[in-house]
């Protein structure tokens, strides 16, 4: 996303709340948004991991948004969305407290995530973009992804 | 109106081959599989120029050839062999059976197109 | 070129056809059905795979191959008679052109010292033949540059070349041309204006007709075949370049190129061919005649064998992706039906039976579809027996032993990716019986029997499943050795009181091999537990049944498919799954004293006079049990291939059910104890649960705790 050779242009986001915090996902990423349905728990999965869930057919795998940036547990609420997101060949749900808007920003105006921040913010945030009523922390899906999938048989 | 070439050889690989060749080249291309059913698509088709293979099933080459120029009315249709054979011996035979030209296997995408240009006149 | 890995993708897939029917062909060959259509058949083949490998600049295969031919185009020329000798040639050389088509598949090195060996062997049939074939082929040709069949250079025939850069002569030269085409030049459809405007590419020409009824050389409709052209052309391209327009025609017409400067015309006796007399060609035609006549032959024989039962059927090629989308959306139909059924279901629609008709016909519908779109994919086993020829003779040859494989039901259609899985555990096998199995021939004929082993490879569907067997005649197990062994490497212990059937099986475990020196073949680090892991693997079982003196006879059975499972619908906690059918003996209600604790963590069923060990799934896979630990057990036996027979734990036993499986990799990775998921019939996933992994699971880790929480 932080592509430097190009800041020409502009890139959409789709904008979502997960555990009190903005977030957001390069549209491209984003397939569709769902709202909340039956997950099927997997034995010996890591607890962000809420289980698996039926995409028309396809058995993809669901995670607590909120769980994965140490935000807590997202409650279980009508409001509650499934961000259905693309990671190469690899379909994959991101429980998220809501989604409020999809916005376009200029590439000039994403910024990097700062040196300072810890954990897996540092690692999974890949950039912050501006919002009227603060900043939204720009998702840095594979790697969000990457350290949760278990080690192929 | 672009060239219509009836390719008929046995091996999949080499049908496409030739295929490929030919529509780069804005040849309209037709495949057969053995000789029987390249003549059946020849009466069908009546294509422009024939490109045969020599060594195929059911019927070979040389029976292709035979059967297309029993007809007086098919003279005027080049009929090139594609094969792999190089004696002198088996070019004579070929042009005996009345052929009109040959092209060696494995063939070169450009050489083919000239050749058929060569044998029908076109630019 | 992007496409050139298609076209290459293209060519192996065909090689792979070739070999198959190549393969065919030996076999109908060596049952004595031998007819020359058969050797045109295999020449046909091996022809093919030559021509088309070409292009690819497989050098070593397209030399190989040419030699195979050329030895194969003696016998079907009845030059070279096809005894047993020759006919092993013929089969070793097939076994080794499969060898290069797939070194070169998987751009591997080869072995040139064993495709030399090959080389020689092929020679060697030729051997005082090919001087005389040589000889002979010399003599009907009259070109003296054409070298004799045998050791002519591959593709020495020259591409046609369109550099004209390449043709040019260092300075311009003139040429006087006579061409006077004869009346076949026309019957082969060349056109004189034609390659007139060719040759004048090559420089600057001037053009006469020697006839004056004629207006102009480029008239198109030129049939008159008493003219003549009489043309100077001026060009820096050599003589050569001219000859070459006339290529074609050579034979076909009159033609002297005479270069104009120098002292004397020239006339081009260069090849004999530049000039020809209409006596020449006449001849010429002549010879002609017994080809075409044999072309007539070819015709009726095809006719015949378009009429013969095994010709092959017509087929469609298709993308697999193509037929896996298929695949999926068949398998949401299925799962589609069955949410309808049980919401029908739960209408209790009991006024409208119309509507239940409905239903009904949609769900037998839905798996007659099913059915149709796994037929798809389902390919008979017969390329995979026909692998396993080669694999005995290479055997055999390697042990010095004797053997023929006779094939039963190779028409016995499988899932692909079944068939694809089975390659290795089979060829394991079908070595190891050679190598194992069978005794020298020594042994054999003292042992009163055929000194040739024989291996019956067969495949036959029962009951929903496939069943493939592996038999020998050779000695069968030495039992006591085999208990031996297993004793010695600690397998079993030394007071063990094992059934014969028992002891056959110890040769399955891991870490247990028989051969007391390592053969060449067996020698590889891979014992017979592997192929047990890899039929497992595909949901199938393998067994073994031996008879002392008379031979071994192992059976592997495998489901039909991988797409869809017969699976027992459980739940742990509020969670459905569902275990395999085929490795389910019986659902338990323990009564009292029936389960009992050992250790802390362990528990015991006793079932018939012998214990097995319980284990929880709950606890097993971290779920929480909705049923109060105090409520009566209930237990399911199955059967595991290493542990042998367990308990499962579970809260409840629901139904026997097919479902679609749905695979957990591709958008996540494997889950410990977990094999796949499905879909159930309200949309809910459903994990498929692995009891062998499941029981390994607890084994590795100790026995879990039966936790009650």
């Amino acid at each position: 996303m932080q592509n430097a050779a190009d800041h020409s242009g502009e890139v959409e986001f789709v904008i979502f709340t997960s555990g009190g915090q903005s977030f957001s996902l390069d549209i491209r990423h984003v397939r569709e948004i769902r709202g909340q349905s039956a997950v099927t728990p997997l034995p010996h999965a890591p607890e962000e991991v809420l289980g698996v869930t039926n995409l028309r057919g396809a058995v993809i795998p669901v995670f607590d948004l909120a769980r994965c940036f140490a935000l807590g547990v997202t409650a279980d609420s009508e409001r509650n969305v499934i961000v259905i997101a693309m990671n190469g060949t690899q379909t994959i749900g991101l429980l998220v407290q809501s989604v409020s808007e999809i916005v376009s920003f200029p590439r000039a105006d994403i910024q990097d995530a700062p040196d300072m921040l810890g954990g897996s913010a540092q690692s999974h945030i890949s950039g912050l973009v501006p919002l009227q009523e603060g900043m939204s922390r720009v998702i840095d899906l594979p790697s969000l992804i990457q350290r949760r999938m278990p080690v192929p048989a | 109106m672009s060239i219509m070439v009836l390719a008929i050889d046995d091996s999949r690989t080499i049908r496409s081959m030739v295929r490929q060749a030919l529509a780069a080249a804005g040849f309209s291309c037709e495949l057969a599989e053995d000789g029987v059913e390249g003549v059946r698509r020849f009466e069908e088709l009546r294509p422009d120029v024939v490109i045969t293979d020599i060594n195929m099933p059911h019927m070979d080459g040389f029976g292709v050839i035979e059967a297309i120029r029993k007809d007086v009315a098919n003279r005027r249709i080049p009929i090139l062999v594609l094969t792999t054979e190089t004696a002198t011996e088996f070019k004579t035979r070929a042009r005996d059976a009345g052929a009109t030209g040959w092209i060696g296997k494995p063939f070169d995408d450009q050489a083919l197109v000239q050749v058929i240009r060569r044998v029908t006149g076109a630019s | 070129m992007a496409s050139n890995e298609s076209f290459r993708n293209l060519f192996f897939e065909e090689a792979e056809d070739l070999l198959a029917s190549l393969s065919d062909d030996l076999v109908r060959l060596n049952a004595g059905t031998s007819d020359n259509e058969i050797v045109h058949s295999i020449f046909r083949a091996v022809h093919s795979i030559k021509g088309s490998a070409g292009a690819f600049a497989l050098d070593e295969l397209v030399g190989f191959a040419h030699r195979y031919e050329t030895v194969l185009d003696e016998v079907r020329s009845d030059r070279l008679e096809l005894t047993p000798d020759l006919f092993r040639v013929v089969q070793r050389s097939a076994d080794h052109l499969a060898v290069l088509v797939e070194a070169a598949r998987t751009e591997q090195c080869t072995d040139r010292v064993v495709t030399d060996a090959a080389l020689a062997a092929l020679d060697a049939c030729l051997g005082s033949n090919a001087a005389d074939t040589a000889a002979s082929s010399t003599e009907e040709s009259d070109a003296p540059e054409q070298a004799p069949i045998l050791d002519a250079p591959l593709f020495d025939f020259p591409a046609l070349s369109l550099d004209i850069g390449d043709l040019m002569s260092a300075s311009p030269q003139s040429y006087d041309i006579c061409f006077r085409p004869h009346p076949a030049l026309y019957e082969n459809s060349h056109e004189p204006a034609f390659l007139i405007s060719h040759l004048a590419e090559l420089g600057t020409l001037e053009a006469e007709v020697d006839l004056s009824a004629l207006p102009h050389w480029s008239a198109p409709e030129i049939v008159q075949p008493a003219l003549s052209w009489n043309l100077r052309l001026a060009t820096e391209a050599g003589r050569e370049a001219i000859e070459e327009v006339f290529e074609f025609v050579d034979g076909l017409c009159d033609l002297t190129i005479d270069a104009k400067d120098d002292d004397m015309p020239e006339q081009n006796t260069q090849d004999g061919a530049a000039s020809m007399s209409m006596a020449d060609t006449t001849t010429a035609l002549l010879d002609a005649a017994p080809p075409l006549l044999q072309a007539d032959i070819d015709m009726t024989e095809a006719a015949a064998a378009s009429k013969m039962p095994d010709a092959p059927r017509p087929t469609l090629r298709v993308d697999l992706d193509r037929i896996e989308r298929l695949f999926n959306a068949v398998g949401e139909l299925i799962i589609n039906q069955s949410m309808i059924a049980q919401r029908v279901d739960d209408l209790q629609l009991t006024h409208d039976a119309d509507m239940t008709v409905h239903v009904e016909s949609y769900r037998l519908l839905a798996r007659d579809i099913q059915e149709a779109v796994m037929a798809i994919r389902a390919q008979p086993v017969k390329p995979l027996f026909q692998r396993m020829s080669r694999i005995v003779r290479e055997a055999a040859d390697g042990t010095d032993k004797q053997a023929q494989l006779v094939m039963i039901g190779e028409g016995t259609e499988v899932d692909k990716t079944v068939i694809e899985r089975l390659a290795d555990p089979l060829t394991h096998m079908i070595r190891n019986s050679v190598d194992h199995g069978l005794e020298t021939p020594e042994m054999r004929s003292a042992n009163g029997k055929d000194p040739v082993g024989t291996i019956w490879l067969s495949a036959a569907h029962r009951s929903g499943s496939v069943v493939i067997t592996i038999r020998d005649d050779g000695a069968g197990l030495d039992r006591d050795k085999v208990l031996g062994v297993a004793v010695k490497k600690g397998l079993v212990p030394a007071d063990a009181d094992l059934s014969e059937t028992e002891i056959d099986n110890l040769i399955f475990l891991p870490g247990f091999s028989t051969a007391s020196a390592t053969s060449l073949l067996s020698g590889r680090g891979v014992g017979l537990d592997v192929v047990r892991t890899a039929v497992q693997s595909l949901g199938g079982r393998v067994n073994i049944v031996s008879r002392p003196g008379k031979g071994t006879e192992f059976t592997i059975a495998l489901p039909l498919t991988l797409a869809v499972l017969d699976g027992m619908l459980i739940s742990v906690g509020n969670i459905s799954m569902l275990v395999p059918i085929s490795a389910v003996l019986e659902t338990i209600r323990p009564m009292a004293g029936e389960v009992q604790p050992v250790g802390p963590n362990e528990q015991l069923l006793s079932i018939r006079g012998r214990f097995v060990p319980v284990i929880d799934l709950a606890a097993n896979l971290g779920i929480a049990r909705a049923i109060d630990a105090d409520a009566p057990m209930l237990l399911l036996l199955v059967e595991t291939e290493a542990r042998g027979t367990c308990a499962l734990l579970v809260d409840r036993v629901h139904d026997q059910r097919q479902v679609v499986i749905k695979g957990l990799e591709s958008n996540y990775g494997h889950v410990p104890g977990v094999s796949a998921a499905t879909v159930l019939g309200d949309g809910q996933i459903a994990l498929i649960l692995d009891p062998d992994a499941i029981v390994e699971q607890t084994h590795g880790a100790g026995q879990r705790a039966v936790s009650p929480t």
